[in-house]
């Protein structure tokens, strides 16, 4: 009983086919409230028709899709995503940016303006709050996309490879933030990855999505603890085990 | 910040380097002008020298000779025709380039129409406008909207076809309607393109200006320069002529300046 109180989104049956390509493959799985899923899987296995289901952009053949019970519905949930390719608005200031989906949400000013200041310190760039996006380098951009998606406090927070772009040292960093943010407002995070490394840091849950048509292969929940160590046996342990089970060679 | 503001330092010395360059041009064509007149090599019955159409300038500001009407008086006759034309050209045109290019209906209603008008030169209206409206502010505006609502329409047409799919997805996962995506979206992300095309709108609508009123009027500053060639007064010919220029410099200044103010941005990134 507990556990179905704790239960945010559940995906029911998910089926997507594209004429007689069948992409996405009978997907069930719950997200408790508050949880950080990952989902890996080899490249080109649909996980970008899966990330487009989940945020409505596009409607499943079969299946669906509840949050708190309900079928999901943008203009009803708070839902956000953080897409691969960046995505601030380049007439908006960084303030504007972080603004934009509450303004969309028609809340109230002053509670836009608390949480827009909240995720300024969060993000530690109150004094970048006037600059526009050009004036900001790749990476700060990409945090302000993050920022601005955690302001919305989404039911469900998609992230597509958020950091497919970045260095290595810069993913680290970006990786710790996540985690901070996440735990700060205590969102629902689905994020989609094809680096297991990164999957295993971030993820108290990773799915591992089998190719073509894409169906869920293995759960596997991640019980390290945080701050995490790539050194940690354990940690290469999962690693490996997700790394041999993604392997389609 | 001091390594930002050494480089402006430089960038502004460099700039009145340049400044002095340009005026040594200006100068330099000028004193040529000037010398060409002055020793006789080319007579003053077809070219006056620059010294004395300056005076001429002072001159017109309140005498009517030869052609009717004071020099002030005939740039507000211009200005007045030109601007009616293009401001009702951008309130049309633009919204209208928006919603062709943002409704897929829209764009299939009006764009076969469109595109059949399109490449009928403005200047081919004339005589139809004359016929339906005569010679006078609305026959002249009717002209310079032509030329310029058609820019217009495809700038904004164009721009807003553009507009990042990602950056509409964001909205839309947001929970926005087309609506006000339409306006928050597509409308900001076309503002750049747009401007170039009120650019050209603004440089048409200044030429057809002059070929509307060389056919057809009693004032304005090309009807000063029929005037000028019908009194054989190059003198009058060429102030017209600088006076055009100076204000078209002008209009396309304050228009930047607006552009500067609106899309403070920079434009694209890429």
């Amino acid at each position: 009983m507990k556990e179905q109180k704790d239960v945010k989104v559940e995906v029911k049956h998910l089926t997507k086919r594209f004429g007689d390509l069948l992409v996405l493959d009978d997907i069930s799985f719950n997200i408790k409230k508050g949880e950080f899923v990952c989902v890996v899987g080899p490249t080109g296995c649909g996980k970008t028709t899966f990330l487009n289901l989940l945020t409505k952009l596009i409607e499943p053949t079969e299946g669906e899709l509840l949050i708190d019970g309900e079928p999901a519905d943008p203009k009803k949930h708070n839902l956000a995503f953080v897409f691969q390719e960046p995505s601030a608005y380049p007439w908006l200031t960084v303030e504007e940016n972080l603004a934009f989906g509450l303004k969309i949400k028609k809340l109230p000013k002053d509670e836009i303006k608390r949480r827009v200041e909240h995720m300024l310190k969060l993000l530690g760039m109150t004094e970048y709050r006037n600059a526009y996006p050009s004036e900001l380098s790749v990476s700060s951009e990409q945090r302000v996309i993050i920022g601005r998606a955690f302001a919305m406090n989404p039911d469900l927070l998609l992230m597509d490879e958020p950091y497919g772009q970045m260095d290595i040292k810069l993913r680290y960093y970006l990786e710790d933030e996540v985690i901070r943010l996440w735990r700060e407002t205590g969102s629902t995070v689905v994020f989609i990855t094809h680096n297991i490394e990164e999957a295993v840091y971030l993820a108290e849950r990773v799915l591992i999505l089998d190719n073509k048509p894409a169906k869920i292969k293995e759960e596997i929940h991640v019980d390290l603890p945080r701050p995490r160590d790539f050194t940690d046996p354990k940690f290469i342990d999962i690693r490996t085990h997700i790394t041999d089970q993604i392997k389609w060679w | 910040m001091s390594k930002l503001q050494n480089s402006n330092n430089k960038k502004s010395l460099g700039k009145t380097r340049y400044a002095l360059l340009s005026a040594a041009g200006i100068l330099g064509f000028l004193a040529i002008w000037q010398a060409l007149v002055m020793t006789g090599i080319v007579q003053e019955k077809y070219l006056a020298a620059p010294t004395e159409i300056i005076r001429l300038f002072f001159v017109k500001l309140t005498d009517t000779a030869p052609d009717g009407n004071t020099l002030p008086f005939n740039i507000i006759a211009s200005l007045r025709v030109s601007l009616t034309g293009l401001l009702t050209a951008l309130l049309l045109g633009i919204p209208l380039g928006w919603v062709m290019g943002w409704y897929r209906w829209v764009d299939r209603f009006v764009t076969p129409l469109f595109e059949i008008l399109r490449p009928i030169p403005p200047i081919s209206w004339i005589p139809l406008t004359i016929l339906w409206l005569g010679i006078g502010l609305r026959a002249k505006a009717f002209i310079i909207f032509f030329s310029a609502f058609i820019p217009c329409v495809i700038n904004s047409y164009t721009g807003i076809k553009q507009t990042s799919k990602v950056l509409i997805n964001v909205a839309k996962t947001c929970g926005a309607s087309n609506f006000v995506i339409f306006l928050k979206v597509g409308i900001p992300y076309s503002l750049p393109i747009t401007f170039a095309g009120i650019r050209v709108a603004l440089g048409n609508s200044w030429s057809t200006l002059m070929a509307a009123e060389m056919l057809a009027s009693s004032a304005g500053l090309g009807y000063m320069i029929l005037m000028g060639r019908a009194f054989a007064r190059p003198d009058i010919i060429v102030l017209g002529m600088l006076v055009i220029g100076v204000i078209g410099a002008l209009l396309t200044g304050i228009l930047e300046f607006a552009e500067r103010k609106i899309v403070k941005w920079g434009g694209r990134k890429q």
